[in-house]
């Protein structure tokens, strides 16, 4: 036990949960503003990938930086609409779209990374976003190193979770996405064109999900492999019914998420002897079934989730 | 805006055609990608094909790939009937590869007529064994399934590739994480004198059939359709709707961990971390291009996997990615949620 | 200058016509009541003034001008407001968040919050319509809902109020009380559309009554000049005569209910409930839904299993929790969702026959469906029951509303049951299945069953109840013959206030 409290005093082990939370803050994000809206979007974990790999390509290619991560969010949008093309204007499942999407983005992003690197055996990298100090807090000891000296993206992330907030609960326009997820029929009855609402939920939380993915290439493993993405747009999924579909909570299950990972990758090191590194690898997705049962009788799901919305339908 | 009206009725000439303008919509777009390669289209759809039919060897290589799709596409078709999103035909896969190397691997051996038996029946128990999990959660907590079922894909992959690692490693494999070999008598016979294909592909074409029967003629198929259509009418009428969605995912599951046993003991010989490249995800498209009929799980599997031999051949010949056979069969999942809908609905454009 | 007005308005649907060159003109501060049967093609009209729909033909116009077709927002901004026969509330957000919602520019990047709290509070003060704007939809009573909607439409300045079957979820005091808003609210110089198929609320509240049918507009009459019997005549086509009860002596206790107990959310759990149903007789259950209804009706069908108390039929223990049980038992159940409960619409009409019996030595043996002997039955079956398809192999969800609850009926009371549960059985359907579902439950009473019949209208359980016992907040009254009570009476204890004496 005093092993674990020696990690958790380590600047190091904060900086890496910090490092670890900020694709799944976007992811989870993203996935929140979706549902929140009524659409559940399984396309995550091929969207985070388009992401990965446009907004790394964009870079290797010439591109600046924040291009890339520009680049990486239209992509994500653009899948987003697709999704939403099939699930709020056609009214189709969102379950199997959602995987139908996943399948084909991912695939797209191998097949386009292959192309453009067609000889690489090692994945060639970038030069990533630096760390930015934020001037006099980044001296604190620890929480200093931890917190205040970060990539700008990982800023971005945190800052996301107020707005996103303030704009679902503080906005005309988070008051439509709400109640396009609760009653859609309430919203056209109010005038509002529930299928725009909807569609634009999805567009923008696809382009934060595909931010996410761009962090991982850009700011922490400055390459793009196969099958870098490992699941973590499941667990974005996880911890939204975790979070109860609410900003503020999401961020606290990322954080304790990202902060049992960065724990196990340490306590791999010192207990790596005698436990297989499978076992800590397999933390985190047993982590997130553990969350969502743990969360599953009190979850406050949006009552049109799932279901697709037609006009002049039972109105 | 978009209108959409139920067609007054379905001609099964229709509905058997949704699939295959998917399928035509798929490759059409596939197509960009292989202009942007510099490669005619009908070139490489020509090296496609005949990479996948042009030979014997190619035609008994494509139905070899066929089986495990067989599998997991009867998997994924019968869990969608009950609207039991089983998402982990691929971790199910593992589990069944995983039984059948424990219990085939010295530990029992029997004749061959017992044995290969035996063997299926412990990979299809293991397969359903891991579903219980999730279903155990979504009938009683209603938690998602697919999260779950997908999340377990992951952990399944890494208990492989413990054991394959750690204690159940192959002394003789040279350091190469695989298992054991399967004893003889359970290995699947081959079929012809030459090439990979064995006796699994019976034994996935018997298991569509026996679908099929279930599903049409018996009251658990029934049961099945009626939870999934309309579990709430289901109830009233006096189905029990959790204890049918947990029998379909029994069945689900132990079909996806038949494909387990299948291609360890058919094709392989032995477990490796490396059995399955994505055939339980693959078996969602086979689902859907068969439009969950358990007999056009068959047509769709062997469809899919021409896909994937033909399109490594073409790799092989021009410069294509062989990605593009993974582009295909996610286009063809979105493309044929759209076709049945065509096929379903009227759908109109109004400004 | 009219405030609204229909000019030839057509809309069809593939064949149907829903509605057929409609023109119809309401004035300023006049109660206008549109009057049709279900499937007349009301709803259909004021989804095409509201934008849902586009007419194939004809215009709309709101003080002269005409109406953009297809935008809802057109319509708002012109003045028009609409209470929806289903609420289009969010019961998770709060009473004000529902009200403002669409009333400030989407890309705002604030809510006047502190204004729309002055509006609101300021029109409950003018027409009396109180609410707790900070409430959760959730949590209020359904005529707080209504009021929340009402707020919704005079929010945005509405002059041509549209309510669609209002009363229909209101006790009669608390629809009493609609009407009195309503009339302070053309008082005001408002327009009102009053949407129902009530004839005694429609000669209680409107200055004119305007009468659809199938789709036409039959003609329109002032309310103080028309009768009742005349409106139906125009609302049907021809004499409504809708079937009688003969007087019978009710025989031996059929199904007995003793301190009936359910768990679960207050209002709509049943509360000591203590009933019995004879031979012969119907049992009318009024009251005013989510009262405990859906309780009473998930117990009788074997859908709940959780109670205390007991329920006995014909002497045994009913078989709780099991729904073939108590259909094997001798319970006929008509369910109040025919879509939601009642049929598969994706499967065929001879499997849905087969429903409530499916592991029975009648139509499967060793879990094999023998379906020669399932279409059979059903054949039979549909021409007993009259249900109009192409054949059992015909898909359910084709069927019409009325042919539905046919096959509904054709399941539950071929098997003549000794007692039936129907769940507003006559709901949504028009006045000729209206009339055959009434008839086949007075055949079953005949036959010596016992009914209970659980609705929303008091008139039919007027007409067809032998003794009627109300239910409110889960608490069922002491059932008395029908004649003995009054309207009133019965409103008064749908709304709490008198519901004290219980069957012993």
């Amino acid at each position: 036990m005093s092993d674990i409290f020696e990690i958790l005093l380590t600047a190091g082990f904060w900086a890496a949960t910090i490092r670890i939370v900020s694709p799944l803050i976007f992811g989870t994000l993203g996935e929140l503003i979706c549902e929140r809206a009524g659409v559940l979007n399984l396309g995550i974990e091929g969207i985070m990938t388009v992401g990965a790999m446009s907004g790394w390509m964009w870079v290797y290619q010439g591109g600046g930086l924040w291009g890339g991560v520009l680049f990486a969010a239209c992509l994500g949008a653009l899948f987003g609409l697709l999704h939403a093309g099939f699930t709020v204007h056609l009214g189709l499942s969102q379950h199997v779209t959602g995987i139908g999407i996943t399948l084909f983005a991912s695939a797209l992003s191998y097949f386009v990374s292959r192309m453009l690197l067609p000889s690489a055996t090692t994945p060639p990298k970038i030069e990533p976003f630096q760390e930015l100090p934020i001037p006099v807090l980044s001296d604190l000891p620890i929480i200093g190193e931890a917190l205040f000296s970060q990539s700008p993206l990982t800023y971005l992330a945190i800052l996301a979770v107020p707005v996103t907030w303030y704009v679902l609960y503080r906005t005309p326009l988070g008051l439509a996405v709400r109640m396009a997820g609760e009653n859609p029929v309430a919203v056209e009855a109010q005038g509002i064109n529930v299928l725009a609402v909807r569609t634009g939920a999805v567009a923008v939380g696809s382009a934060l999900m595909a931010i996410g993915g761009a962090f991982i290439t850009m700011s922490w493993f400055d390459a793009f492999y196969f099958g870098m993405i490992n699941g973590r747009g499941w667990i974005c999924v996880a911890l939204v019914i975790f979070a109860s579909w609410r900003p503020g909570k999401a961020l606290v299950g990322a954080l304790l998420f990202a902060g049992l990972e960065a724990l196990q990758v340490r306590a791999q090191q010192s207990a790596g002897a005698f436990i297989p590194y499978q076992f800590f690898l397999a933390l985190p997705y047993v982590m997130s079934i553990l969350a969502m049962v743990v969360m599953a009788r009190k979850a406050k799901y949006p009552h049109a989730l799932l279901v697709p919305f037609r006009r002049g339908e039972r109105v | 805006m978009i209108i959409i009206e139920p067609r007054a009725s379905v001609s099964l000439f229709r509905a058997a055609m949704a699939p295959v303008w998917a399928v035509a919509a798929a490759l059409v777009l596939c197509s960009v990608l292989i202009m942007w390669t510099g490669t005619s289209v009908p070139t490489a759809y020509v090296l496609l094909f005949k990479g996948a039919f042009g030979s014997s060897f190619a035609i008994n290589e494509t139905l070899t790939r066929s089986i495990p799709l067989i599998f997991t596409g009867l998997a994924v078709a019968v869990a969608f009937r009950a609207k039991f999103y089983n998402i982990g035909a691929e971790g199910q896969l593992y589990a069944g590869a995983l039984a059948a190397t424990f219990f085939g691997t010295g530990l029992i051996t029997l004749p061959a007529v017992l044995m290969i038996p035996l063997l299926m029946l412990v990979g299809a128990i293991a397969g359903g064994l891991l579903l219980i999990i999730p279903v155990l959660l979504k009938t009683r907590l209603k938690v998602d399934e697919v999260v779950t079922t997908l999340l377990l894909n992951f952990v399944v992959l890494l208990v492989v590739s413990y054991l394959l690692e750690g204690p159940w490693k192959d002394p003789m494999s040279l350091g190469w994480p695989q298992a054991a070999s399967i004893v003889d008598e359970g290995v699947l016979p081959a079929l012809l004198a030459k090439g990979r294909l064995h006796f699994g592909l019976i034994i996935a074409v018997l298991m569509a059939v026996a679908m099929w029967a279930i599903m049409r003629f018996t009251v658990l198929g029934y049961e099945i359709r009626a939870v999934g259509f309309n579990a709430g009418a289901a109830e009233f009428s006096g189905i029990r709707v959790n204890r049918t969605v947990i029998i379909t995912a029994l069945i689900s599951g132990g079909l996806a961990g038949m494909a387990g046993v299948s291609e360890t003991a058919g094709l392989k010989g032995y477990l490796t971390l490396d059995l399955s490249p994505g055939f339980g995800y693959t078996g969602i498209a086979v689902a859907m291009l068969a439009q969950l009929s358990p007999l056009g799980v068959i047509p769709a599997a062997i469809f899919l996997s021409a896909v994937y031999v033909g399109a490594d051949a073409m790799s092989r010949a021009v410069n294509i990615p062989s990605y593009i056979a993974d582009v295909l069969v996610g286009v063809s999942v979105l493309a044929v949620l759209v076709s049945v809908m065509f096929s379903q609905f009227l759908v109109r454009w109004r400004s | 200058m009219p405030a609204l007005e229909f000019r030839g308005v057509t809309k069809r649907f593939g064949s149907l016509t829903a509605n057929d060159a409609v023109s119809l003109v309401i004035e300023p501060g006049e109660v206008l009541a549109l009057l049709g049967e279900n499937g007349a093609g009301k709803t259909t009209l004021m989804n095409i003034l509201f934008g849902h729909y586009q007419a194939d033909q004809g215009e709309i116009l709101v003080d002269g001008k005409p109406l953009a077709p297809g935008s809802t927002q057109a319509a708002i901004n012109a003045g028009v407001g609409m209470v929806h026969q289903h609420f289009t509330l969010a019961a998770n957000l709060t009473v004000l968040e529902n009200i403002m919602l669409g009333t400030e520019g989407l890309w705002s990047w604030r809510q006047n919050t502190k204004a729309a709290r002055d509006k609101i509070a300021a029109m409950a003060r003018d027409y009396g319509l109180q609410v707790d704007p900070d409430a959760l939809v959730g949590d209020i009573s359904v005529g707080e809902r209504q009021r929340v909607e009402i707020l919704k439409a005079l929010y945005r300045d509405a002059r041509i109020l549209i309510l669609d079957e209002p009363t229909a979820v209101l006790t009669p005091q608390e629809a009493d009380s609609l009407f009195a808003t309503l009339k302070s609210l053309t008082e005001k110089g408002l327009a009102v559309i009053f949407i129902s198929h009530k004839l005694h609320e429609i000669l209680a509240v409107s200055d004119r009554v305007a009468v659809l049918r199938r789709g036409a507009m039959v003609g329109s009459v002032v309310t103080k000049d028309a009768d009742k019997a005349q409106l139906a005549e125009m609302m049907v086509g021809r004499t409504v005569t809708r079937p009688k009860p003969e007087p019978m002596q009710a025989g031996k206790a059929i199904l007995e209910i003793s301190r009936l107990t359910t768990s679960g959310d207050s209002a709509a759990a049943l509360a000591d409930v203590s009933l019995t149903v004879h031979a012969h007789e119907i049992i009318g259950i009024a009251g005013v839904s989510g009262n405990g209804q859906q309780a009473l009706a998930d117990v009788l069908c074997g859908l709940a299993s959780g109670f205390s108390g007991t329920v006995q039929l014909h002497g045994a223990p009913l078989p709780a929790g099991r729904p073939r049980a108590i259909v094997n038992a001798g319970v006929g159940r008509i369910p109040e969702d025919r879509h939601a409960r009642g049929v598969v619409g994706d499967m065929e009409i001879w499997e849905n026959l087969i429903s409530e019996d499916l592991r029975s030595d009648a139509v499967s043996r060793w879990g094999i469906v023998d379906r020669g002997r399932a279409t059979a039955r059903a054949e039979k079956q549909i021409a007993e029951f009259d249900v109009r398809c192409e054949g059992p192999d015909a898909e359910t969800k084709l069927l019409s509303g009325g042919n539905m609850q046919k096959l509904i009926l054709a399941r539950a009371l071929s098997r003549e049951p000794s007692f039936i549960l129907a769940n507003q059985p006559v709901r949504g359907l028009d006045e000729g299945a209206i009339a055959y579902v009434q008839e086949r439950l007075l055949e079953a009473r005949a036959r010596g069953a016992g009914i209970l019949l659980i609705s929303e209208d008091l008139d039919e359980l007027m007409a067809l109840s032998d003794r009627i016992a109300v239910l409110s907040h889960g608490r069922l009254s002491e059932a008395l013959p029908s004649e003995a009570r009054s309207i009133a009476e019965i409103g008064l204890m749908m709304a709490g206030q008198d519901g004290g004496e219980k069957a012993a």
